[in-house]
């Protein structure tokens, strides 16, 4: 991959152009390809997601468009989306109506510059790289209260106030059991903590980490058990209520888009990334991204929906001490390893 | 590379544009938003001579997470101020509030 | 005229428009909004100046935790929607020269001293040597802090709870 983008600026330098051309077609490639990946990688999961929630309940779910099982289903679903009436309601602040959807498109598209597909295969090998995640994240909050508070309606202020409120929580214990690993690796470049798991995968001397992640991660994405800001019978469907066509398709895209950045981040963290026997490094990781995705939607379609305040109690009374009490032992251990 | 006054002159506009918002709204809140701009201003300042003074070892970031630390701290507790103030007074615009006026 | 003052334009331009916003607007959402695209300008300058963890711990704290807050008394307080309400107060003209006056005395004072060079060649390790030093160096103010930001939680709580009733 190195090869061939020095073989490309050469190909500009030798024209005489300013090194500033290749660096922005660059630049616009990449964005262009992870768009696209995102695209396709989301369409499948909804594909899956509803293949999966048939076959835990005893039935079969789509398998009429495109033939074999219904694969196409997604993309007669987009093309639906797309094809629906754009509707503002009267008295919506239609600038940040608009708006909100795009910050948070942005929020969980940006995290995908540090997600390392492959040894030579990350967007930019940030130094900052869990860091510049758990940054962007806490943009997409801002972005839900914006939508919820856009809408002039009741009951996407309060829907969007409790996402609020619940990402904002979930976001400490999130934090703190990713500090575990970190402690471990001593950098937060993502390729140096993959590197750093040759040995043995961080899951196993932080389990109790990679159970908070898991739970955190769930909660940040908005899926049960932790879905009220959204669920279809709380609320109204919450924050995005009054929101249809394609930009009720960003938010969703968005949510898919964060449930695997959410994945790809514990795969790298706690399963050793792309590191594996037989397979090429990026199938690896796609593999164990899409089993941690698995056990999401496996946990979805299970597991009952938790009350607001049973969700505010178990992120702050039980998941953060448990988070700080494995920081804590995970900083003895080494501290006394020397 | 871009000079150090480039950076003093940024961080002066925008302190400047911040104090103009802190002594014109009447929104309680909007003062508190034109303060947080000051804060950034400063912040702004303290980096760029971090960064282009070589003998200050990275003091001026280290002052720059104390100024965003005690900058939450302090809209947090500012903002309970003016949730106070809104049970008490119905209005959070501050030339309404002066009560304690002779 | 490099990237990096072509990158520094369009980011000051970016910012400046936005704190501009922030201080001009009606609708104090609206305010918010543009203090979220002011802060990212102000990050992506800390980027410019070899300053990634205080970009990414500005985004986090600034982004992520004040502007909520700032949302949520927004409103929990504000009456957005109401017309003909004025946001200056009367004392827009005298404030406009006052700080006209400050920015040109502060902008003389801080030019008269300062080298128009370029910056020294940019440190290793930056978020390592600056933990290293709030580890060592700083330690003590960075435990006062944190006693701060429990005493600001506590009394945040306090100030904000509802008055129970007495009976």
């Amino acid at each position: 991959m190195e090869k061939l983008v020095e073989r490309f600026y050469g190909a500009f330098a030798a024209l005489g152009v300013s090194s500033v051309v290749p660096q922005v077609t660059l630049m616009v490639a990449i964005a262009i390809a992870m768009t696209l990946f995102i695209s396709v990688s989301v369409m499948f999961m909804i594909w899956w997601e509803r293949k999966i929630s048939a076959h835990i309940q005893v039935r079969y779910g789509p398998m009429r468009v495109g033939g074999w099982h219904g694969w196409a289903q997604s993309i007669a679903d987009g093309i639906k989306l797309l094809l629906k009436e754009d509707i503002i309601p009267a008295g919506a602040d239609r600038f940040v109506f608009a708006l909100a959807p795009i910050v948070v498109f942005a929020a969980a598209f940006a995290a995908y510059v540090i997600i390392p597909f492959g040894p030579n295969l990350i967007v930019r090998d940030l130094n900052i790289g869990v860091l510049f995640y758990i940054s962007i994240s806490s943009l997409a909050v801002v972005g839900i209260v914006m939508a919820g508070w856009s809408s002039n309606n009741k009951y996407s202020v309060l829907g969007a106030l409790r996402s609020a409120a619940q990402a904002v929580s979930y976001e400490v214990p999130l934090v703190v059991s990713i500090l575990g690993v970190i402690m471990m690796v001593g950098s937060l470049s993502m390729v140096k903590i993959v590197e750093a798991q040759q040995g043995i995968w961080f899951i196993v001397p932080q389990f109790v980490g990679f159970l908070i992640y898991l739970t955190a991660a769930i909660a940040e994405c908005n899926r049960l058990p932790f879905d009220i800001p959204e669920a279809e019978s709380e609320l109204v469907a919450g924050f995005h209520v009054e929101y249809s066509g394609m930009r009720f398709a960003i938010f969703f895209l968005a949510e898919y888009a964060n449930m695997f950045t959410v994945s790809a981040i514990a795969t790298t963290l706690f399963l050793g990334g792309w590191r594996g026997p037989l397979l090429p490094p990026w199938l690896w990781f796609l593999l164990k991204t899409y089993f941690l995705i698995f056990i999401m939607m496996w946990l979805r379609w299970t597991l009952a929906r938790l009350r607001v305040d049973q969700l505010m109690n178990l992120g702050w009374k039980y998941l953060l001490p448990l988070a700080f009490l494995n920081m804590g032992i995970t900083g003895l251990v080494l501290v006394l390893r020397g | 590379m871009v000079p150090l006054s480039h950076y003093v002159v940024l961080g002066t506009v925008l302190f400047a544009i911040g104090m103009f918002g802190a002594l014109t709204r009447r929104n309680a809140i909007g003062i508190l938003m034109a303060l947080e701009l000051m804060f950034n201003a400063v912040n702004l300042n303290f980096v760029a001579f971090s960064r282009y003074l070589p003998v200050t070892l990275l003091q001026g970031q280290v002052f720059a997470i104390f100024v965003i630390t005690i900058a939450a701290a302090e809209a947090a507790v500012g903002l309970a101020i003016v949730l106070g103030l809104y049970r008490n007074f119905k209005t959070i615009n501050v030339d309404e509030i002066h009560l304690m006026k002779w | 005229m490099t990237t990096a003052h072509v990158v520094f334009y369009l980011l000051a331009a970016f910012t400046v428009t936005a704190a501009i916003f922030v201080v001009l607007a009606k609708n104090i959402v609206h305010c918010a909004i543009a203090l979220v695209f002011a802060f990212f300008g102000v990050a992506g300058l800390y980027v410019l100046l070899d300053a990634e963890f205080l970009a990414a711990v500005q985004v986090l704290l600034y982004v992520g935790g004040i502007t909520i807050l700032l949302l949520f008394a927004i409103m929990l307080t504000s009456l957005i929607s109401a017309r003909g309400v004025r946001i200056m107060n009367e004392q827009v003209a005298s404030s406009a020269l006052v700080v006209i006056i400050i920015f040109g005395l502060m902008t003389f004072a801080s030019l008269k001293g300062i080298a128009f060079v370029g910056p020294p060649p940019p440190p290793a390790y930056v978020t390592a040597s600056l933990g290293r030093l709030l580890m060592t160096t700083y330690v003590l103010p960075f435990e006062a802090v944190s006693i701060l930001l429990l005493a600001a939680m506590v009394g945040a709580i306090i100030l904000a709870r509802r008055e129970r009733e007495k009976d």
